[in-house]
């Protein structure tokens, strides 16, 4: 038998659901994004092109949340790097915070320039 | 006081829960409850226990979806409206109810080295281990491992990859490889090295979370992975 | 894979970590500062084309990706369907050189794209 939300529900396992979750996302939107910023390739034109059609709200919307997962991905990475390469007793939910923390930060003033 | 509704699981890897309804009582443990059950109204039901008293660590069960010592989880703590589930623990083959077998838990303590090897004889004097020393500290924050196989079962590294050592063989061997008398290192970071060793560990802290002894197998797991990871690169192993 | 490989992994997915957690530190900061008054290929290509600096940080950048993503996607297809041994290596192996192929690709198209 295995194990169900109930025991998973903790501040790690929330954590752990974010770091692969985004990581997973992040690795599907790099290959549109190498294409995207290839199109310079065809010239300042092409690339703008591109850039017109991002401006929709909804392609705004989305890249917000990209800027998110990336800030996520990041804030929790250096979390894990801390828990794994330094030697830790009682500070990690300490840790957890602060990643949620300057994710929403990055997310936030990406999300103010924007609008 | 209100009687317990208790569901427990009764049957093998295939089986159901079975109502039972338990009369309520002052500091009443989990393992009461399934004693109750037990004496009073199936005494078919199995299961484990020996000391009563979180010594010997024969108990554990999953509680409410969580797995802990029923010796020493109060009803009161667990079961805010009068409801208990009680089933076998995770990740291990259910013999019969509330029983598991738990050979490959043990088996993987093996498969980590979780022997010590010393090079003295009994005619030899006693190594001198100063309490202040920074292997000593290591050794005492993950020794008092008695082996009940919570931390196994409240691991998902586990569910995802059967061949992981876990976080309890993986804890001895870190207690080991901080044994300044051991003399088997090498052979002990290699046997924990990898994708079924510490190397597979994602520190989801569920171990650290459900330890009753409030040991933390990811921080020695942590330092495993560390440790190996410079053996490997030092050509040690 | 042998185990030594493995570890070797393991610790190539944290060296790479470390590099990426600067490249992103400086990639969100370069993005807020440049979405300030909207993105234009001019703005873009203003900064990037010719640099030297860019070209090589955006190079440390699409390689520490192509060897960070792969090592992450092989470990989750491992324990999501349960597959281990050659094939998942291989295919591993491919993402890495796709990513940073495709991500080079990206890197001289905004480095030079002037020229062309």
């Amino acid at each position: 038998m295995k194990n169900d939300f109930r025991s998973r529900n903790h501040p790690a396992y929330w954590a752990f659901i974010v770091h692969r979750g985004s990581g997973v996302l992040l690795a599907l939107f790099l290959p549109l994004h190498f294409w995207a910023l290839g199109q310079a390739l065809h010239g300042a034109a092409a690339l703008d092109g591109f850039l017109r059609w991002t401006e929709q709200p909804l392609v705004k919307f989305a890249e917000t949340g990209l800027v998110l997962l990336l800030a996520a991905h990041m804030a929790g990475g250096l979390r894990l790097l801390a828990l794994e390469f330094l030697e830790w007793r009682e500070w990690q939910k300490t840790l957890l915070a602060a990643a949620a923390g300057v994710s929403l930060v990055a997310g936030l003033a990406f999300l103010l320039n924007l609008v | 006081m209100e009687n317990l509704k208790v569901r427990i699981w009764r049957g093998t890897e295939q089986g159901d829960f079975q109502d039972f309804e338990v009369p309520r009582q002052e500091s009443q443990t989990v393992l009461d409850v399934v004693t109750y059950v037990q004496r009073k109204c199936d005494s078919t039901l199995s299961y484990r226990f020996a000391c009563r008293v979180g010594v010997c660590g024969s108990c554990a069960m999953t509680v409410n979806g969580v797995s802990r010592w029923t010796c020493r989880t109060h009803v009161s703590k667990v079961a805010a409206d009068n409801k208990l589930e009680i089933a076998p623990l995770r990740n291990l083959p259910v013999i019969k109810d509330l029983v598991t077998d738990m050979r490959e838990f043990f088996d993987k303590w093996a498969r980590a080295r979780g022997r010590f090897t010393g090079s003295t004889t009994r005619k030899d004097e006693f190594a001198r281990v100063s309490p202040e020393s920074k292997e000593r500290k290591r050794v005492e924050a993950g020794i008092e491992c008695i082996g009940c196989g919570v931390c196994y079962s409240a691991c998902d590294v586990v569910s995802w990859n059967k061949d992981y050592l876990g976080p309890a063989a993986l804890n001895r061997a870190w207690t080991l490889i901080n044994d300044v008398r051991d003399t088997a290192r090498a052979e002990r970071l290699a046997a924990v090295a990898g994708d079924a060793g510490c190397h597979a560990c994602h520190t989801h802290l569920a171990c650290t979370e459900r330890c009753p002894k409030g040991l933390s197998p990811t921080a020695g797991i942590a330092g495993l992975k560390r440790a190996v990871l410079a053996a490997t690169l030092s050509g040690e192993i | 894979m042998n185990q030594r490989a493995q570890v070797l992994l393991w610790g190539a997915q944290r060296i790479s970590a470390m590099v990426l957690a600067l490249c992103v530190v400086v990639h969100l900061l370069t993005m807020i500062y440049a979405v300030r008054s909207g993105l234009s290929a001019a703005e873009i290509l203003g900064r990037t084309q010719g640099s030297i600096a860019w070209f090589a940080f955006y190079t440390l950048f699409v390689f520490a990706v192509a060897v960070h993503a792969p090592i992450g996607l092989r470990t989750i297809l491992s324990e999501t369907f349960n597959w281990r041994g050659r094939g998942l290596d291989v295919l591993t192996g491919a993402i890495g050189l796709s990513l940073a192929m495709w991500g080079m690709r990206a890197v001289f198209g905004v480095f030079g794209a002037g020229a062309a």
